[in-house]
């Protein structure tokens, strides 16, 4: 029987070491709990093992996350000390962990210091494991002399005779190529491939991996290999990159624009050439010229260009395309230096695993990573890949249970007869749904849970592996029909056990309608990758495939104009055609008249070459034009081009018509131009801006204590009796913020977030505005008499939350639901670079891992660039008209109630309406809770104002005494970081409003709502004392196939919380538990937020249609 | 075992006139390149010598061959067809015997009193087997060296055990497959241009041969000599001077005079000019 916490992570028997944290601490109080921190602690810091140190900590962080706080003995409300917080973004974990056991000793322990401490665990546990991954990647043998290498001297690589160009100079440089097909994954490997999972548990760790030609159906001619990389000697000392797909080019002229990855959109070719050994990663600000080591490789005065195609594979396919792109960028420069022998064919195994090795190297240089079976298209045909244990004499022995590199086994036609390739091949249909997401957070979450076993997960996990047997048997016997039911129960079984949030409403969808058109002969559905939403598997009887494809299409467009509104979408969805490759990754040497890069190189190089006269051409413009004219006479593919060439050379109109949308879009919506011209000036001169948004230095911010909050759980029955009474009488109503489109929660993508399917609740996707009418439904229905609903609107939000509406609540939408559309819009603006510096460096930001922290440096340094080349506080229009308005802030959306009629309306028909509980959209735990409306009744306040116990991640202000008099403040506002450290509680934003109280404090009467000239001028004027805040926003710019860029723009806001910087009226404050209090901010949260209960509470708040 | 016998490769078209290039030795004796290493083999015992040349270079590098020119022989090598070729062309001047082999571009200057190839020899025959010469050698240069990859044997003398040889690998290859417990990071034990080969070598170079395409190296003909029987690397107490490498002949040169009899001379002349640039 297991006593001790620690027992656990030390025991050899699997059973011992498998059981979960959950079931360890269930039953145990506080302070039990507490001690076995203490003890892990200690553990863990003696502890010289990393995985054991590693599931030390995911221990410590459950603990504080998930079960001090559900004890109700344990302390709700603490501080954190901001010195431990500010370490904590310097990614100093240690020293913040220290500081937050140093703060838990004085103020004893509580949840907020637990807050801290399971965020801190949590960090350091993933750079544990990060730092481990990266050490191995250095040391793996084949990788480590490149981090030696620190002079242009030392190089040892020299280029491959037979690439140097042979007789005259206006013969072509022989051009080297690479086609590598891409990786599909057979069995959704349950993530298993992940390196840190890979590396602690190589048992599990196993996929059915199949290299697979593609291309769009319908617009290519057929299915090949869709990734090249092109490599050839240049007669300049420079390095020349360009990616077809995504239009760029760049000239590197030194080492350090190569080891800039953020300048431009070659970053994955820069980090090709810096793993394959071209340029080390060891030379990096050494000082050295590049002309000077080029010259070593090359001979003097040369230097090489490589180019890379997918054949516009749209972004987030699941098909591993840039991990596979890396591959063959890092295999053709290999081969060009004489790293894998052959100049043409295939690879051997062992220069397989060199290359496969280098792209971890090179997505570690680029910041991101998948996993080890995304360069899967190096091999051929189909193969099982598997976890292998560390034995002595690896690098990874003593370190981690298993090495960072898999163990490939090509799967021949004697274990996968042709039959049964061909079967699977007449049955699937592979698609692309459309959405992108960031999949970063799922495997962040697949880690975790596999760290602490949790009970549920853990079974299904093992379950997952044992599913791939069942799959290979399956395939084994061409039984692709078993197959498709296998698949399917893996993603509703297993993969949505681990991680619910790999499906969506819209995948859901699309299975759902396919199984209703085609009833048996679907045979099932496929997750490839990730997540859902992008590429997918759809599995047909043979002789509907065809068909398959077709409706599929159809299904797929109809689901995403749907749901376009509610779910970000990068692009329309496409259908794919496929073929397994039985090759892998192959090179060739092109020479003479055949040395051609893809025809669209030329299709972006020669317009560039036609502007210019004929005598400025350098001889290699010379030659490709030589060369394109050639091909385009001899090959159609080439000749197809030519028409397309022209257009190239004329400007677009596209950007006059967008021009025009925009304009009549501010029309429609009443922006006040003349107001915008003077926040643009301001802005300019730095009257307003960043730093500008905060209270002078010298205001005293003191914290607010218990003693003058009310606590609901000291309610007396009177109280919520008095709020029973209010709701039988039909006093109140409901108005949920819905003018916002999500930047946080989409990244800037610009979905409504109200309509967002976040969670499944009640068996099936719902969205925010489903959950609040759920809960209001059942507020109803238990006193008898619907409540109102308001969910206000925005210019981008109105019409598709109006159409949701109309198809879901019906008639009820004017009775019980109503709608009140906004009535103020600001334009954007390109930021001032001040306000960026101010943004990047005088606020607290979360400090990266060394690379990413690199990435994201010369990301920055490119985006000053943009603000400065589009002027600082001009207007914001490269962008989707919809993308260049914004709402301004919450403030208005009450005033707007005045000004649009509604809430005249809402009177009209229920006179008896006093009072308004206001809240955001992401707050679900805001209900119409009797003893909360009973206290405010009672409180005799114009607003009631909800508080909860801050936690370290809650930021944005809080409540404090300012200046003596107790208020809600803006994170923006307070004069020092610090200052929100100080303060205990945090705002809800959720606020009861005494509507005459209200209506008193514009000067009006409930008459007076039906004279629009004097509701607005009321309202005028009380804006004007409110402040106004400039803020940066992220905005997603697509462009491409389903490229995304991610620009920060300014906008102004004014905010509700602000009121309770009048002193005219009173206000009254309630501190109120996190489940009604918390809201949903980041899709990294859902996970936590189910697990720690937060789901189950708003399942049982709500009556569920 | 004796060895008798050494067999000097200076076939390469590119390089034939290295072999003639004038060097003063280190008794201040001026000498072609190709005296200086007839005279290192016959120093540590050889009594005959054959020379693989290209055809036309005999009666010059007769005339660069000293006084040792009557116990020469020249064999050309009539088609150029690599390094192990040129080797193979020698098979029946060797016959049955182990020989030494050196390669005509390289110029060795032991750290001590005892010359390169008698230490070499000497240890082929205190070990009676075939052993080629070594030097710890940084990775920047692997691609210009055969390298071997392998493990101490043990004892006094730093002598290993073969188990790969690679012509001229990637550093990539080398950290994979000639990584040698003991050495300095980044280092790797390449070939010094001297070895003491048994006649076996010319079976496996035919075999090979056959196989091959227009090139036959020497370096898969010793990695498979390491595969059948036990094979050495001895990392001698001296130093290689590639004189066919960029400003290899003014290295040897300066390696040379700074050994023997006009080291001070040379010493002063060289701080001299580095005061006045």
């Amino acid at each position: 029987m297991i006593l001790r916490v620690t027992d656990i992570i030390e025991s050899a028997a699997p059973e011992a070491r498998d059981t979960s944290i959950e079931s360890w601490c269930a039953g145990r109080p506080a302070s039990e709990l507490l001690a076995a921190c203490a003890e892990l602690e200690a553990y863990r810091r003696d502890q010289a093992n990393l995985y054991r140190r590693v599931r030390a900590l995911f221990f410590l962080s459950a603990i504080h996350r998930y079960h001090l706080p559900t004890r109700s003995e344990f302390r709700r409300t603490g501080r954190v000390p901001y010195d431990g917080f500010s370490r904590m973004l310097e990614r100093r974990f240690e020293e913040a962990i220290s500081g937050f056991l140093r703060a838990q000793d004085e103020q004893g322990a509580n949840e907020t210091l637990s807050s801290a401490l399971a965020a801190a665990y949590h960090e350091l546990g993933f750079q544990t494991l990060a730092d481990q991954v990266r050490h191995t990647v250095r040391a793996t043998r084949g990788n480590a002399w490149m981090f030696r290498l620190g002079h242009p001297l030392d190089q040892p690589l020299r280029v491959r005779p037979e690439l140097l160009r042979a007789g005259a100079s206006d013969t072509p440089h022989p051009i080297l190529r690479e086609c590598t097909p891409v990786r599909m994954d057979l069995t959704h490997c349950g993530w298993s491939d992940i390196f840190f999972l890979g590396m602690d548990f190589p048992e599990g760790a196993r996929v059915l991996n199949v290299s697979i030609d593609l291309s769009v159906h319908g617009r290519d001619s057929g299915p090949r290999p869709p990734v090249e990389a092109y490599f050839r000697v240049i007669d300049e000392p420079v390095i020349r990159l360009a990616s077809v797909d995504l239009e760029a080019t760049a000239e590197v002229r030194g080492l350090d624009e190569l080891f800039d990855f953020g300048r431009d959109y070659l970053g994955l070719l820069k980090a090709s050439i810096i793993a394959a050994g071209l340029v080390p990663p060891g030379i990096e600000r050494s000082g050295a010229s590049l002309a000077e080591l080029l010259a070593i490789i090359f001979g003097p005065g040369r230097g090489f260009e490589l180019v890379s195609s997918v054949n516009r594979i749209p972004k987030g396919s699941r098909l591993a395309v840039s991990t596979t792109l890396l591959g063959a960028l890092i295999g053709v420069c290999m081969r060009a230096t004489g790293q894998i022998h052959s100049l043409g064919g295939p690879m051997e195994e062992p220069e397989r695993r060199m290359v496969a090795a280098r792209a971890i190297l090179g997505e570690w240089l680029g910041g991101s990573g998948g996993g080890w079976q995304d360069s899967g298209g190096l091999w051929p045909g189909i193969k099982l890949i598997e976890g292998v244990a560390a034995q002595p004499g690896a690098v990874e022995f003593g370190v981690s249970r298993g090495c960072l590199l898999p163990r490939h086994t090509l799967l021949g036609t004697d274990r996968i007869g042709t039959a049964a390739r061909l079967r699977l091949q007449e049955s699937l249909v592979l698609v692309h749904g459309g959405m992108a997401q960031n999949v970063g957070p799922i495997l962040e979450m697949v880690t975790e849970k596999y760290l602490l076993r949790s009970g549920v997960e853990w079974a299904a996990r093992r379950k997952a592996v044992a599913t791939l047997d069942e799959i290979l048997g399956e395939l084994a016997a061409g039984d692709v029909r078993r197959l498709g039911r296998s698949l399917t129960s893996n993603f509703f079984g297993p993969l949505q056990t681990i991680i619910p949030w790999v499906s969506n409403l819209y995948t859901e969808r699309l299975i759902e309608r396919t199984r209703c058109a085609f009833g048996d002969d679907f045979w099932g559905f496929w997750m490839l990758g990730g997540m859902s939403g992008g590429g997918m598997g759809f599995v047909f009887a043979p002789e509907r495939k065809r068909e398959g494809q077709a409706r599929l299409q159809e299904i797929m467009g109809t689901a995403k104009r749907e749901l376009e509104n509610a779910l970000p979408f990068a692009m329309d969805p496409v259908v794919y055609d496929f073929a397994i490759n039985e090759h892998g990754s192959v090179g060739a040497l092109l020479t003479g008249a055949d040395a051609l890069l893809p025809a669209s190189f030329y299709q972006q190089s020669v317009p560039r070459c036609l502007r210019q006269e004929a005598r400025s051409l350098t001889p290699r413009d010379r030659g490709d034009l030589q060369q394109f004219t050639q091909a385009a006479r001899r090959h159609p593919e080439y000749g197809a081009v030519l028409p397309t060439l022209l257009e190239r050379m004329l400007p677009s109109s596209g950007a006059s018509q967008d021009a025009g949308r925009l304009s009549s879009l501010l029309d429609e919506n009443g922006f006040d131009r003349v107001q915008h011209e003077q926040i643009r000036a301001d802005l300019r001169h730095g009257r307003i801006g960043l730093a500008m948004n905060r209270l002078p230095p010298s205001t005293r911010i003191d914290d607010v204590a218990a003693g003058a909050l009310f606590d609901p759980g000291s309610a007396s029955a009177a109280l919520r009796e008095r709020g029973e009474a209010a709701l039988r009488a039909g006093e109140v109503a409901v108005v949920t913020y819905s003018a916002g489109v999500g930047s946080r929660w989409t990244q800037g993508a610009g979905v409504v977030k109200g309509l967002h399917p976040f969670a499944k609740l009640a068996g099936r996707h719902r969205s925010f505005i489903e959950a609040h009418l759920a809960k209001t439904r059942k507020a109803g229905h238990a006193a008898g008499l619907a409540v109102p609903h308001v969910f206000t609107t925005s210019y981008l939000t109105h019409a598709p939350i109006e159409r949701f509406l109309r198809e879901t609540a019906g008639a009820e939408l004017g009775r019980t639901v109503w709608l009140s559309p906004g009535r103020s819009i600001g334009q954007r603006l390109v930021p001032t670079v001040r306000d960026l510096h101010f943004a990047w460096q005088e606020t607290a930001q979360q400090k990266l891992d060394e690379q990413k922290e690199k990435m994201r440096g010369s990301v920055r340094a490119a985006l000053a660039e943009w603000a400065r080349q589009a002027g600082e506080g001009s207007d914001y229009t490269d962008n989707l008209p919809s993308q260049c308005l914004h709402p301004v802030g919450h403030w208005f959306e009450i005033p707007n109630l005045l000004k649009n009629g509604v809430l005249a309306r809402l009177l009209a028909a229920r006179p008896q309406l006093r009072t308004l509980l206001v809240h955001n959209i992401d707050t679900l735990g805001a209900t119409a809770d009797p003893a909360m409306l009973g206290w405010f009744c009672e409180s005799g306040a114009t607003f009631g104002w909800e508080v909860m116990a801050k936690r370290v991640e809650d930021h944005g202000g809080g409540l404090a005494r300012i200046d003596g008099r107790i208020r809600l403040v803006e994170g923006l506002a307070l004069p020092r970081e610090e200052d929100e450290f100080a303060l205990t509680y945090y705002n809800t934003n959720s606020c009861w409003v005494d509507i005459d109280r209200l209506l008193g404090l514009f000067e009006l009467g409930r008459a007076d709502l039906a004279d629009a000239a004097k509701t607005a001028a009321a309202v005028r004027v009380l804006a004007a004392r409110m402040p106004t805040y400039v803020t940066l926003k992220d905005v997603k710019k697509r462009w491409g196939h389903g490229q995304e860029d991610v620009y920060p723009v300014a906008q102004f806001e004014k905010l509700w919380g602000d009121m309770t910087t009048l002193a005219e009226c009173t206000h009254a404050f309630a501190v109120v538990p996190r489940a009604r209090g918390q809201q949903l901010k980041d899709p990294a949260q859902l996970d936590v937020w189910q697990r720690d209960g937060s789901a189950a509470y708003i399942e049982s708040l709500g009556e569920w249609t | 075992m004796k060895v008798r016998k050494a067999l000097i490769t200076a076939a390469n078209p590119r390089q034939r006139e290295l072999p003639l290039q004038m060097l003063i030795d280190q008794q201040g004796e001026s000498k072609s390149a190709l005296q200086i290493v007839l005279e290192e083999a016959a120093g540590a015992g050889v009594e005959e010598f054959a020379i693989v040349v290209c055809p036309g270079d005999e009666a010059a590098y007769g005339a660069a061959s000293g006084p040792l020119r009557d116990r020469v022989r020249f064999v050309p090598q009539q088609d150029p067809r690599g390094y192990g070729h040129a080797v193979l062309c020698c098979r029946d001047f060797i016959g049955g015997e182990t020989f030494l082999h050196l390669v005509g571009d390289h110029l060795h200057v032991a750290t001590g009193v005892v010359s390169c190839a008698r230490q070499l020899i000497g240890v082929a025959e205190s070990e009676n087997t075939p052993v080629s010469a070594v030097q710890p050698t940084h990775e920047g240069l692997l691609t210009a060296y055969g390298a071997v990859g392998g493990r101490l044997v043990g004892g006094e003398r730093p002598l290993y055990q073969i188990e790969t040889v690679i012509e001229k690998p990637t550093p990539t290859v080398a950290e994979q497959q000639l990584l040698v417990p003991g050495l300095r990071a980044g280092y790797y034990l390449c070939f010094f241009g001297m070895h003491v080969l048994p006649p076996e070598i010319f079976e496996l170079l035919e075999e090979q041969g056959k196989a091959a395409g227009r090139s036959l190296g020497l370096s898969p003909a010793l990695h498979a000599l390491a595969t059948r029987r036990r094979y050495l690397a001895f990392s001698i107490a001296g130093r290689r001077y590639d004189i066919g490498a960029t400003y290899g002949l003014l290295y040897a040169q300066l390696a040379l005079t700074l050994a023997g009899r006009d080291r001070d001379r040379i010493l002063t002349q060289l701080v001299e000019l580095l005061a006045i640039r």
